[in-house]
């Protein structure tokens, strides 16, 4: 038979059973969309972790009171009260660590806010000015409060853009009084919806002195951490190193095992994320090969039903002088014209599914996401629906095509 | 030469190891242009005999020669080549192509032979004219009547001018005044343009179409006589 009879003949076949091809692209084309959702949305939420992380900043070194937990039953032992206004003293010293750039005591909790009759309950931080430059967040309406401020114990705050909605409403802000366990505090600024920075959520914080949230909120003497920042990256390990004994020291400790700080960097996180990003790409490859497999097993399903249905049809055609191999061109056309159809209806709706889902998670929850094309995953389920397409679309085909016409159309 | 000839021709079914023997043992011959009717009662392997003769099945003993070859001289190729070009199968359920119109049921034999595809149209009108159906060209087989869908079937058997017309039970789904009109255009075909016809029946009025009725019982001959009065429409002639 010439071969454009046979696209011909494939094509009054399709067009025949037009119910049935139109399931079976969809099958193709909802497998493949699955796989390419999955891998997209994977890869975003890996690349945002990753960026997060990296927002930190690599010269940051966090120092931490307390043990470094070694499982859940030591937890607790971070929060102690290891680190007061000596060690940030001894560590400011540039005799004991020379290659710091700057020093921020960083206290903070959860405590309620309130304006009026209004009352939210933000993540109020202790800081110094310098926080913005690390964590590069500024207010965009508004101020910082400057050092003198955090000298003075001035009660002055900044606050995130949903404490201030949950406050204020559409009103104006700044210059207005909040109480923060019943200490009055001054607005001055407001921080726009930012969405997450490493992993702090400044749309749900108050910023104010360390020294105020020492004396008036927290009733406390000590520091949750005390975040570094070395003069350069490669000055990092010397930086970590000089802290360390500089602490030991000043806390009279011989032994490391016994130390009651520890220190993390950008490093010790990125390295920690890595472990955790790569086990998430595990988990991202495992549900892709899952979606890959249900897609695979329906694509195998329709395509076994609709070929074996049509036996009849095959030893109808022999019976009228096709032979073996017109039967299986027709057959081969009519699955590689399902699987391309389907496979480039599954890439066009998943890339559109994922770049929607990439434009709600990043414009209405405001996180950073991007939009990624997953070419390993289109891949992958162009060429699992292609052959399992092909091989169940012909392989009932040629066997019907092998049996005695007769028996190919007793076939009910 | 005959046209068919077979020789202790034997079919044995063998399902889950129970063996069911169809044919056990025929000979026969048919001439060129001749009518044979086939008759004997369901299980007597009628049936069997016609699909062995037509092609769509093999025999499991004995020999069958169609134009003086034998059927296990044919490859996949040659068993379709003459399938397609010198058999026409008639079939009691019709199998026609459901979605497909009257015209693409009765090109499908033009689609695998080798008349180039200028022709397929004049053919096929041609076959679909001589069956009376011209007015029903677009039709679907289901907006079509039984009579008409089996006039259909013969309309495609004969579009590629056949030597021998396979026609099992033509009329067995049909009332009697349908029956009638296809049984009118299967003699047609022999009478007037000579083309073999192998007919199955069971019906005896049916059979006396055919110039010869051969009867099957359990697989074997019974009898093999002349029609000495054969119907013509509704009469008989001679």
């Amino acid at each position: 038979m010439i071969i454009k009879y046979v696209v011909k003949t494939s094509l009054s076949g399709l067009r025949a059973h037009k119910s049935r091809s139109l399931l079976t692209i969809l099958g193709i084309v909802i497998g493949i969309a699955a796989i390419i959702l999955v891998m997209s949305l994977g890869q975003g939420a890996q690349s945002l972790i990753l960026s997060q992380i990296q927002a930190i900043g690599p010269r940051t070194i966090v120092v931490i009171p307390g043990r470094q937990p070694t499982g859940l039953t030591n937890i607790l032992s971070t929060f102690t009260d290891s680190l007061k206004d000596r060690d940030l003293a001894a560590l400011e010293n540039k005799n004991n660590v020379p290659h710091l750039d700057t020093i921020m005591p960083v206290l903070f909790g959860g405590e309620t806010a309130s304006f009026g009759n209004n009352a939210y309950r933000p993540t109020v931080f202790g800081v110094t000015s310098l926080f913005a430059k690390i964590y590069n967040v500024y207010p965009s309406v508004g101020r910082l409060f400057n050092d003198d401020e955090v000298k003075s114990y001035s009660s002055v705050a900044i606050i995130g853009s949903k404490v201030k909605k949950q406050l204020f409403g559409n009103d104006d802000a700044i210059g207005q009084k909040i109480r923060i366990k019943n200490q009055s505090f001054r607005v001055i600024g407001v921080f726009s919806n930012s969405g997450q920075s490493s992993f702090l959520n400044f749309d749900e914080a108050a910023i104010i002195p360390y020294t105020t949230a020492q004396q008036y909120v927290f009733g406390i003497k000590y520091f949750h951490r005390l975040v570094v920042e070395a003069d350069s990256e490669a000055d990092v390990p010397q930086t970590v190193e000089d802290i360390k004994i500089t602490l030991r020291n000043l806390h009279n400790i011989t032994d490391p095992s016994k130390d009651d700080f520890f220190v993390e960097t950008q490093a010790q996180a990125m390295a920690i994320a890595g472990t955790v990003t790569s086990v998430f790409t595990l988990f991202v490859a495992a549900v892709a090969a899952i979606s890959l497999l249900v897609g695979g097993i329906g694509i195998m399903n329709i395509m076994l039903v609709s070929v074996t249905e049509r036996t009849k049809e095959i030893g109808l055609r022999k019976a009228l002088g096709a032979t073996e191999r017109d039967i299986l061109a027709q057959f081969l056309l009519e699955a590689t014209i399902l699987t391309a159809t389907g496979g480039i209806g599954g890439i066009l709706l998943g890339s559109s599914l994922s770049f929607i889902t990439a434009l709600i998670l990043s414009k209405i929850l405001g996180l950073g996401w991007l939009y990624s094309f997953p070419v390993a995953g289109a891949i992958w389920g162009l060429a699992v629906a292609a052959s399992v397409g092909l091989v169940f679309g012909i392989y009932p085909a040629l066997h019907a095509a092998r049996l005695n016409p007769v028996d190919a159309l007793r076939y009910e | 030469m005959p046209l068919i000839s077979v020789k202790n021709l034997e079919k044995i079914y063998a399902d889950d190891g129970i063996s069911t023997p169809a044919l056990r043992g025929v000979s026969f011959d048919i001439e060129k242009g001749g009518f044979i009717a086939i008759m004997g009662p369901s299980g007597s392997g009628k049936s069997t005999l016609l699909h062995i003769l037509g092609f769509l099945d093999r025999q499991t003993g004995g020999t069958y020669l169609f134009d003086g070859k034998a059927i296990d001289d044919y490859n996949d190729l040659g068993l379709a080549h003459v399938r397609n070009k010198k058999m026409g199968f008639v079939f009691q359920t019709f199998n026609l192509l459901a979605r497909s119109s009257v015209l693409d049921n009765v090109k499908l034999p033009l689609l695998y032979s080798d008349v180039p595809e200028s022709q397929w149209d004049g053919l096929a009108l041609k076959s679909i004219e001589s069956v009376g159906l011209s007015n029903r060209l677009a039709h679907d087989p289901s907006q079509l009547s039984g009579g008409e869908r089996q006039r259909v079937a013969i309309a495609r058997a004969l579009v590629l001018d056949p030597e021998v017309l396979f026609a099992d039970e033509p009329t067995g789904n049909l009332d009697s005044k349908s029956g009638q009109l296809v049984m009118e255009t299967i003699q047609r075909l022999n009478e007037e343009h000579h083309h073999t016809i192998i007919l199955i029946t069971h019906e005896t009025y049916t059979a006396e179409h055919a110039e010869r009725i051969l009867r099957i019982h359990d697989g074997r001959i019974e009898s093999d006589t002349a029609v000495k009065r054969r119907r013509n429409g509704n009469i008989f002639v001679k």
